[in-house]
């Protein structure tokens, strides 16, 4: 295409573009591209603020009994990571590559509310920025990421943060209620001429399912922020059980929310992963029909799952039997999903750039995130291992281990579009390394923290073997991982300087995204190619006519 | 029941919440008091317990156990089989040069067919064993009427043996080989009772008690914490279970019925006056004086603890002398304020608490 058009052939980064040049451009900009680079650059700069806290709270933990921070500090610490780290970075992100590639990879012009679109982001900003602000207002949010009541009444919680952290969070849940519904109208009315629903790419079924997700479950969260709000301000007594309230409301309306909202943060992942296996392994996806429809289970089933964070609150048998029998069942189409993309590779020509790798170690590292799932569904196990390290170790071995190191791999796989560059492939392994050994060394002893009664979210332990060894060698680690990002950063600046040009297509991709320029146009194509199967860029290569799924 | 009341009038109390972001360096570490079990005056030598899931001191903790090891085998076979299969890929279908397009596999249903089916037989497995496992660990209770009531504070704990109607705080007697019913309660936000040698774990709410069933196999002093996020010092509210046969715990709770004799000597005298003219009394009970204090443990028997605030440091003349200065160094945060009291004046307070036995 772009040997047709001369005015084309010179935009080979991002800073050639002039419809991108300037502050202004950036801020009144309703370009799908723009907003999801936005989300994108936004995400990674509270995910660098949230890794500093982590690093604080493991340079507390080092040793027994440190003097390092003061109990409140860490409080207000840990809940910023958490809430950093869920809201503010990783919803984001997933929003971010959404917006970015859903449109392209349909063979559309831009999202089909593109104002709306924009209005997402800005509200998310400004929520998030609210949030930080709580720090110079009087003091940040101090009660978990999941701020469970009554702990969090005005009784128990008199600075401001509670306040800030519930306001934050329904600004920005508005914002991301906006941004599902453009998803999913954008999926269902913009597709490109030929591309029916059972032709969309996997990294589609995912965002499109999700999105029901984001926009079912948030209203539970938005609930709950509102009377919790009323409890604070108006002194309404919804969390108050000594004026007929109940402690336990809270929680669950918040995991009728927060566990779907697990999902949310997972399936954008699925995503990515079932785009870049196949295209770095030469094979078309394996089971395509049942990696589409175990989402659609997943999204069925997270809805019938919250309980399980509620395990230890003394619920009634029947209760008990039946959550535990659907948080078993989630297990399965999420297994069937591993064995998929195992089965892509299985018999394919691989290629290991760094998406590959992380895509290859996130197989593997989510696997052991899903078996310590697992395990709490086993309720009397959870009796004796939720509220741990052992739950810390799982969470982040889902959403590190898992969800962060596939958009690393989508992140090397879609850079050379987003940008027009390639990023490093010698810096990119030394990340992907030092990444695994980081990540691991970090989080793995924390299972046996956990196994020895460690309880999570405690600013301090007394000297206990084995509890003092376990937390340095993760606090020690943890500067691995630390270091692993700065490698990446340090990836990214250099490839957007001096970064090799990328041209149309580096990987052989297979999807639509890959049919135009890189970056590619303000208007995206100019003109789409035919739709006839699954793999349209297959098709147009092998001359097949929708023969090949 | 007779504890109720008291529940209601701690739910009443505001807590204050406040922040403390600059710490205290020259704090008093509460470090390496485990050993203090072993030599403390008076206390009879007890082994302590390893706190870890897999020391399971009890028969419910023993059958969460083996439902554990039960998952981690499942575990291991399916991590390895996930493991090798991607390891052969990886090392099997790398690309080689000149090497032409590979097949393109759409699928095979029967094959995937097969890989749902035979995860969701585990599953079923462990789905029954969990079920047999939960009626061993902790079965529904019919009658509630609970050998302890545990009641939970920000960031002590409360025990209420309602049988004999001893009282006493952070450290919980129990004896060997009986199955107790535990009652769980909290007087203002939610916690969660945790020793992991003697099995699960249960959420202590306002409001909504809550059941658990406890035998305790083997004697000795068991760690435990609070598990569930409760504010400022929930890293300071540890649990003692201290496991005794029965006529030691018999013996040990005729103790805590008797009034404990009144002070004698000069400095335990001037502490005892002292403990009633400063605002100690506002706060804490002492059977037979004019304290009668509910917010903060019964100091009944204060002198018999092996541990002071919850956990925090072991029981000394010293460490509580310290502890009466200024509390705050030790458990900043903690709603016990400083008393502004002089060494001498905390010294002799501590005699006096130190001899309530």
């Amino acid at each position: 295409m772009s040997e047709e058009s001369p005015a084309n052939r010179a935009i080979t980064s991002l800073a050639d573009m002039k419809e991108y040049r300037g502050m202004l451009s950036w801020i009144t900009s309703v370009d799908h591209k723009q907003i999801g680079i936005l989300y994108i650059v936004s995400a990674f700069v509270f995910f660098l603020v949230g890794l500093g806290l982590a690093l604080a709270m493991r340079i507390q933990l080092m040793v027994p009994v440190s003097h390092f921070m003061s109990p409140g500090a860490y409080n207000q610490i840990f809940t910023m990571h958490g809430t950093t780290m869920v809201f503010l970075m990783a919803m984001p992100l997933l929003f971010g590559f959404s917006v970015y590639f859903v449109p392209l990879m349909i063979g559309a012009r831009d999202m089909a509310f593109p104002r709306l679109n924009a209005l997402g982001y800005w509200l998310y900003l400004f929520g998030a920025l609210m949030m930080y602000f709580s720090f110079v207002a009087g003091g940040a949010p101090d009660a978990g990421w999941f701020s469970y009541a009554p702990l969090t009444e005005k009784g128990y919680s008199s600075s401001p943060g509670i306040d800030y952290w519930a306001l934050s969070l329904l600004v920005m849940g508005a914002g991301s209620v906006a941004t599902g519904i453009n998803l999913i109208v954008t999926v269902l009315t913009l597709r490109a001429p030929g591309m029916t629903l059972t032709r969309t790419p996997l990294f589609i079924w995912m965002i499109f399912f999700n999105a029901f997700l984001v926009i079912l479950s948030l209203p539970a969260l938005n609930a709950a922020l509102v009377m919790i709000l009323a409890d604070r301000q108006l002194n309404a007594h919804f969390f108050s059980p000594a004026h007929g309230g109940s402690a336990l409301l809270w929680q669950n309306y918040f995991w009728l929310f927060g566990h779907p909202e697990v999902y949310i943060l997972v399936l954008p992942a699925f995503g990515v992963i079932s785009e870049v296996i196949p295209v770095f392994s030469r094979k078309v996806i394996y089971g395509y029909g049942f990696l589409a429809a175990s989402t659609i289970a997943i999204a069925f089933l997270s809805y019938g799952v919250w309980i399980h964070h509620m395990f230890a609150t003394g619920m009634s048998y029947v209760i008990l039997y039946v959550f535990a029998g659907s948080s078993m069942l989630i297990a399965i189409p999420t297994g069937i999903k591993i064995f998929n993309w195992i089965a892509t590779m299985w018999g394919g020509s691989i290629r290991f750039t760094t998406a590959m790798l992380f895509a290859t170690a996130f197989q593997i590292q989510f696997t052991v995130g899903g078996l310590s799932g697992v395990a709490f569904a086993a309720i009397p196990i959870d009796w004796q291992l939720t509220d741990s390290y052992f739950v810390v170790a799982h969470i982040h071995y889902v959403l590190l281990g898992g969800t962060l190191f596939a958009m690393f791999a989508g992140t090397y796989y879609w850079f050379p579009k987003v940008t027009g560059r390639l990023l490093s492939e010698k810096i990119g392994k030394l990340h992907f390394w030092l990444m695994v050994l980081g990540f691991n060394g970090t989080f793995f002893g924390m299972h046996w923290l956990g196994i020895a009664g460690m309880p999570r979210r405690a600013y301090t332990y007394l000297d206990r073997p084995p509890l003092g060894t376990l937390h340095l060698i993760s606090s020690l680690f943890a500067f691995v991982l630390a270091l692993a990002i700065l490698v990446f950063l340090w990836n990214v600046a250099r490839s957007l300087l001096k970064g090799e040009v990328a041209g149309d297509n580096p990987w052989g991709g297979w999807t639509l995204e890959w049919a135009t320029t890189s970056p590619p146009p303000v208007e995206n194509f100019d003109r789409v190619p035919s739709v006839r199967g699954r793999r349209p860029l297959w098709d147009l290569a092998h001359k097949t006519e929708g023969g090949q799924p | 029941m007779y504890w109720e009341g008291r529940v209601l009038i701690s739910n009443n109390l505001q807590m204050h919440g406040k922040t403390c972001l600059v710490h205290n360096s020259t704090a008093c570490a509460p470090a390496l008091f485990d050993v203090l079990t072993e030599d403390t005056q008076g206390q009879p030598r007890m082994k302590l317990q390893d706190t870890s899931v897999f020391d399971a001191n009890s028969p419910q903790a023993r059958a969460i156990l083996h439902l554990f090891y039960f998952d981690l085998a499942i575990s291991a076979v399916i991590f390895l089989t996930v493991a090798s299969l991607v390891l052969y890929a990886v090392i099997r279908f790398r690309q080689r040069p000149g090497e032409g397009e590979p097949f393109q596999d759409p699928g095979n249903p029967k094959l995937e067919t097969l890989w749902t089916v035979i995860p969701a037989l585990i599953l079923l497995a462990l789905l029954v064993a969990t079920a047999y496992t939960m009626r061993v660990v902790n079965p529904p209770v019919i009658r509630s009427d609970p050998n302890v009531a545990v009641i939970a504070h920000q960031w002590w704990w409360e025990y209420r043996y309602p049988h004999s109607g001893v009282l006493t705080a952070n450290e919980l007697h129990m004896p060997l080989g009986k199955k107790w019913l535990l009652r769980l309660e909290s007087a203002d936000v939610i916690h969660d009772f945790w020793v992991p040698g003697l099995g699960a774990k249960v959420d202590a709410i306002p409001g909504h008690p809550n059941y658990l069933w406890l035998t305790p196999s083997k004697t000795g002093v068991y760690l435990g914490t609070c598990a569930e996020f409760c504010g400022e010092e929930h890293a300071l509210m540890g649990i003692r279970v201290i496991v005794q046969s029965s006529e030691e715990f018999e013996a040990w709770q005729q103790s805590q019925l008797r009034v404990p004799a009144k002070p004698t000597g000069v400095e335990a005298e001037r502490g005892a006056r002292l403990f009633e003219e400063r605002t100690c009394m506002n706060c804490h009970t002492i059977a037979d004086t004019k304290a009668r204090g509910t917010v903060g443990p019964d100091l009944t028997h204060v002198g018999d603890r092996q541990t002071l605030g919850s956990g925090a440091i072991p029981n000394t003349l010293d460490q509580l002398t310290k502890w009466i200065m200024d509390p705050q160094k030790i458990k900043p945060g903690c709603n016990m304020p400083s008393l502004k009291l002089t060494e001498s004046q905390a010294h002799d307070i501590a005699v006096y608490l130190e001899a309530l036995k």
